[in-house]
Parts: C-alpha cells; structure tokens; sequence
C-alpha cells in the first residue's frame, strides 16, 4: 500500500525506531546537547564521551519521529571512534545528501547513513534527519545552549 | 446524511477533483485552511477582469464599483454574524490580526499594571502570545482557566479566576487542536455580570455552525476568511460599536483620517478608523462571496451534517486498536485529533501523504494543550461540508495499514 515511500521508509529506518542503538542517559558524558524541532516537538539530548578529540561513547534520549530517531540512533553508532574532525565532515556530506545540494554524492561515503537519502524528496521532512547532525554540531562545538533546527 | 447535498456542493470545489500521488485528494486538513468554490474563485477573477481600482479613493467609474463591492461584502459579513451595523464589522488580515488588534488599541487604553486578562488552556498561539506582549508592555498578568482531560473548560474555575482586576476575557469558541466548543453563552453572561468584555476567538467556529454575536452578546468576535471557504489575507474583526468608538486607532496611514495637517489629524470614523492603507480588495469580496455560497447552504445544515461525520469518524476511530483520540469533549466540532502508539504523528502524516489523505500532524500552534496531554504532537483529521463518509473510510483504511507496517 505504501510503495510510494519505500525510499524514505527503507527497514533500517523501522528497526532503528522499534530499537533505537544507544539510547541511554550517559552519566559520565562530558558533552551534553539538546536538541529541538519546534516544527514537530521532537526533542532528544545527545551525550558524547570524548578522549582528546575523539567521540569514544555516544548516545541519546528523547523522543520523535521515525526518521529523527533512526537518524540520530544511526549516528551515534557510526560516530564512535571518529574525532572531531571526522565528525564533523561528515554532517558536511550528510547535510548535502539529505538536503539534496549535492546530487553526485557517493553514498559509500556515509555508509548506513545511505538510508536517509530518501529525504531529499520530502522537504517537509528533512529537518527530521538532520536534527540530530545539528545536535551534534553544537556539542562538538561544545555550545551549551539548546540547538534549535529554526 | 442523505439530504445534505454533498455531491452537488463537492463540484463546486475544483481542487477535490485532484490527484495527489497518483491517488484522489481526500483533504482532511480544513482546519488548518478549506478549499475554495467556484463561486469565489470565479468572484476574484471577476473582479478583476472587470471592475479592479482602489476604493475609497476616486470618482472613476471602477473605483466606485470595487468601492461598493467592497461595502457590499461587509453588510455580507454583517448579516452573516447578524451584527447589528456594518460599523462593526472591521476588515484585518486574519484572526491573528484581529487579536493583535484588539491588545494594541482596546488592550492598551484599558489595560494597566496588576490588571488581569483571563484566557483558557486551550487557545491557539494567536490568543496568548498578543496577550502575553500587553502583559509584558503594561505589568498586567495573563490568567489560564484549567481544562478536564477531555478537553472541556473547568467552568468553576473559570467564574473563580474573575475579579474585580479582570479586564477582559479572552476565550476560543472552538478549539483547532482539540475540536471542544466552548461554552460561551454562560462564559458571557458570567463576564458581564461583573463587567468585564468578552473576546471570542472564532476562527474554528465560524465555518461550523450559526454565530449571531447579538444573541451571543460578545465584545469581540474574529476569525479567518480562508478557514471559512474563502480567501487567505482577510479576516474579521467584529466589535461593539461603542468599544470601537472609544478605542484608538491601530495603525496610521491612509483611509483612516479625515483631515491631515502637519499639527494633528483627525480620525475617520467606523469602520474605517480601523482600516488604515490599501485593504485585500479583491479578498474581501471573495469572502463575501463565501458566505452567499455557505447562506445557500445553511449554516444548521452544515452543522447538522458535520456532527454526523464527526460521529462516525470518532466511532470508526475507536475500533483502531493504538489509537488514542485527543479531546473527547461533550460539546466537539468536526476535527479529530489522535495519536497512535509507538507512531510519530510525523510518520502518520507523511504516510497518509502518500495515499493522498491530507491531515495535519504537529503541535497546531497549542504547544501549551500539547504540554497538557503529554505529547510532542498529535496527528488531526478535520471535516469540512464537504467530506464524505467513504473518506474517512479511506482515512481509517490508511491508518489501519500503517500500523501494520510500522509493525
Ligand atoms: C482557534 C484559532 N485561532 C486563531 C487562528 C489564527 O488564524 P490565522 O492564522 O488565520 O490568523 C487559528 C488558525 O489556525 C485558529 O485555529
């Protein structure tokens, strides 16, 4: 019934929102970000545990939809044991992915994140994948404030 | 249902002829805007192919034209909410205007420090931000009467919250994310017998059922063209004639004078000391377009034939097993907000897209209702005169399949 939108509700996005991966309150983080979409009311804080500029731990809480939350459960595994850096080139390529700027991606490049391409057709929905990329951002950043996709 | 004539009144609306992904337009989302008839589609590209100018302004034979017209169009909204005078019926943007309208003149010429404005807990952002702007402009405090789990006002509380500080009331008629009817009469009544005006927000309701603010009695009523079958851009603010008297004007500029010099002006009078600058033309006539249509029709028989869908969608509802209905108030217009468990209203929005059912999910501009029941969002069907009873079958199939594949 819903072929239509086998693109943007690939399975991996339904396994991640039945069982989202790190979806835990970190205790010993030393980044601690929250993120919210006032658009739809998702909100979700993200906890980093670094040693120098590498992510060691990552993970999450909070609530939203399913592309937000298979997002943000997908990055907090592929971000472990990257640095900073890394990190954050990688948001770069994610956000030109999802946010349709570069066509010619190769989706090799960020590797399970490939499943979240199916956004670049539903604008509507796109801030639902890259809230957690912002969240992200800002604790790499390490702002304290609240990041806000508006 | 089988006298509403729903099938003649479905070809009068081109856009539900439409094709979206492929499937027939089921458009669900009436609360947020209706669509519009021909009748006042055609009433805009009428006007302007034959009888554009600017009103108000020249002697020229189209300016005189669009001038009536336009005036026409305000004893169309006069007679529809049976004011008493078109001297009442002030033509804005929109509610929100409305609202912002009244904070800015009548809010701020009566309104001071340790006064107190009464709302409810289930307004929509545009009947407390205005609010809470004057409250921070002039030290008054804004007051929120409770709602019951159903999404009905806790009417004791309510009486209990007005004193002697209170200086105006300010209550939605119908509620966009919940569907309750307020209780309005007894909330006017109550209001003035301790003096106090009352400001109804009736950007659901008009396009529901019958409102006379005669009868009602209210100081203020506003709502939306466009959630009433016509144009986006215009709105309506109605108030009593000797509020409008005594209050300021809101904005300055052209049409709301009569003499200007360099020392003072002087203002004009209603309504048009309210109407500074070039209004939407060209929308005000296709709203008073609108409402010939909606007078051919009935308001009771929209209503009658609404409440029925209403029924009937909440009875099909109920079978969903996951699915929760948000606002079971006794009193309830035609809108049905649900959530789903373990399913992001996003998720359910997005997948009804897909079989081209239009419904809102999100907070509905009631982040505070939202807060009340616990959720970040919820997914709302709302009717219209025009829905049928195969399309909320078709909605309750979609529901039912998504489900499944959300496992
Ligand atoms: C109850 C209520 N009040 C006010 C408004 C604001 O109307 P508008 O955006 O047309 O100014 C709406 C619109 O959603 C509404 O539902």
């Amino acid at each position: 019934m819903f072929e239509d939108l086998r693109d943007l509700y690939q399975e991996v996005i339904f396994d991640h929102n039945r069982n989202p991966r790190n979806f835990r309150v970190m205790d010993d983080a030393d980044r601690k970000v929250e993120g919210f979409n006032p658009l739809c009311g998702d909100r979700l804080t993200l906890y980093l545990k670094m040693d120098g500029d590498k992510i060691i731990d990552a993970s999450f809480q909070g609530s939203g939809c399913a592309i937000s939350t298979a997002s943000v459960s997908l990055m907090t595994e592929i971000i472990k044991d990257k640095t900073e850096a890394e990190a954050e080139a990688l948001f770069k390529t994610f956000h030109d992915m999802t946010t349709g700027k570069d066509e010619n991606i190769q989706l090799e490049a960020v590797g399970k994140l490939a499943v979240l391409a199916g956004v670049r057709e539903y604008p509507a929905r796109v801030k639902c994948a890259t809230l957690a990329w912002h969240t992200l951002d800002a604790a790499l950043k390490n702002q304290q404030q609240a990041v806000s996709t508006e | 249902m089988t006298t509403f004539p729903v099938e003649r009144i479905r070809a009068d609306f081109p856009i539900l002829a439409e094709k979206i992904r492929n499937k027939p337009l089921v458009y669900l989302d009436n609360a947020a805007s209706c669509q519009k008839p021909n009748a006042v589609i055609d009433s805009i590209s009428e006007f302007y192919r034959h009888d554009y100018a600017n009103i108000h302004r020249g002697v020229h034979t189209l300016s005189v034209r669009a001038t009536d017209k336009y005036e026409a169009a305000r004893d169309k909204v006069r007679g529809f909410i049976n004011a008493a005078n078109t001297k009442e019926i002030i033509f804005v943007r929109g509610a929100t205007e409305a609202i912002n309208l009244v904070a800015q003149t009548f809010g701020k010429a009566n309104i001071k420090a340790g006064d107190e404005i009464v709302i409810t807990a289930m307004e929509h952002h545009s009947n407390i931000v205005p609010w809470q702007m004057l409250c921070e402009e002039t030290g008054a405090v804004l007051k929120v009467a409770p709602m019951n789990v159903q999404g009905e006002l806790i009417y004791p509380k309510f009486e209990a919250l007005l004193n002697t500080k209170t200086k105006l009331v300010a209550v939605v008629h119908m509620s966009n994310a919940l569907g309750s009817i307020n209780p309005v009469k007894q909330i006017i009544d109550t209001a003035h017998t301790k003096n106090i005006p009352v400001l109804l927000d009736g950007a659901q309701a008009i396009p529901h059922m019958p409102v006379d603010v005669q009868e009602l009695d209210c100081d203020f009523y506003v709502f939306s063209g466009h959630k009433l079958y016509g144009p986006s851009g215009v709105g309506v603010m109605y108030g009593k004639q000797a509020l409008l008297e005594a209050m300021p004007p809101y904005q300055g500029g052209g049409d709301m004078i009569r003499t200007v010099s360099f020392e003072k002006s002087t203002y004009a009078g209603l309504p048009h000391k309210f109407e500074a600058g070039t209004p939407a033309i060209a929308e005000v006539i296709g709203l008073g377009a609108a409402i010939d249509y909606l007078n051919e029709i009935g308001m009771a028989a929209i209503a009658e034939y609404e409440a029925k869908l209403l029924a009937y969608a909440t009875d099909q509802a109920k079978q969903i097993k996951g699915l929760k209905i948000i606002g079971e108030a006794h009193e309830k217009g035609a809108i049905l907000s649900f959530t789903l468990d373990h399913i992001h209203p996003h998720d359910i929005g997005t997948m009804l897209d897909s079989l081209g059912i239009a419904i809102r999910a999100g907070h509905h501009c009631a982040m505070p209702v939202m807060e009340f029941y616990g959720v970040p969002a919820t997914a709302r069907a709302s009717f219209a005169m025009y829905n049928t009873k195969e399309e909320i079958d078709v909605l309750m199939q979609g529901i039912t399949s998504l489900i499944e594949v959300f496992g």
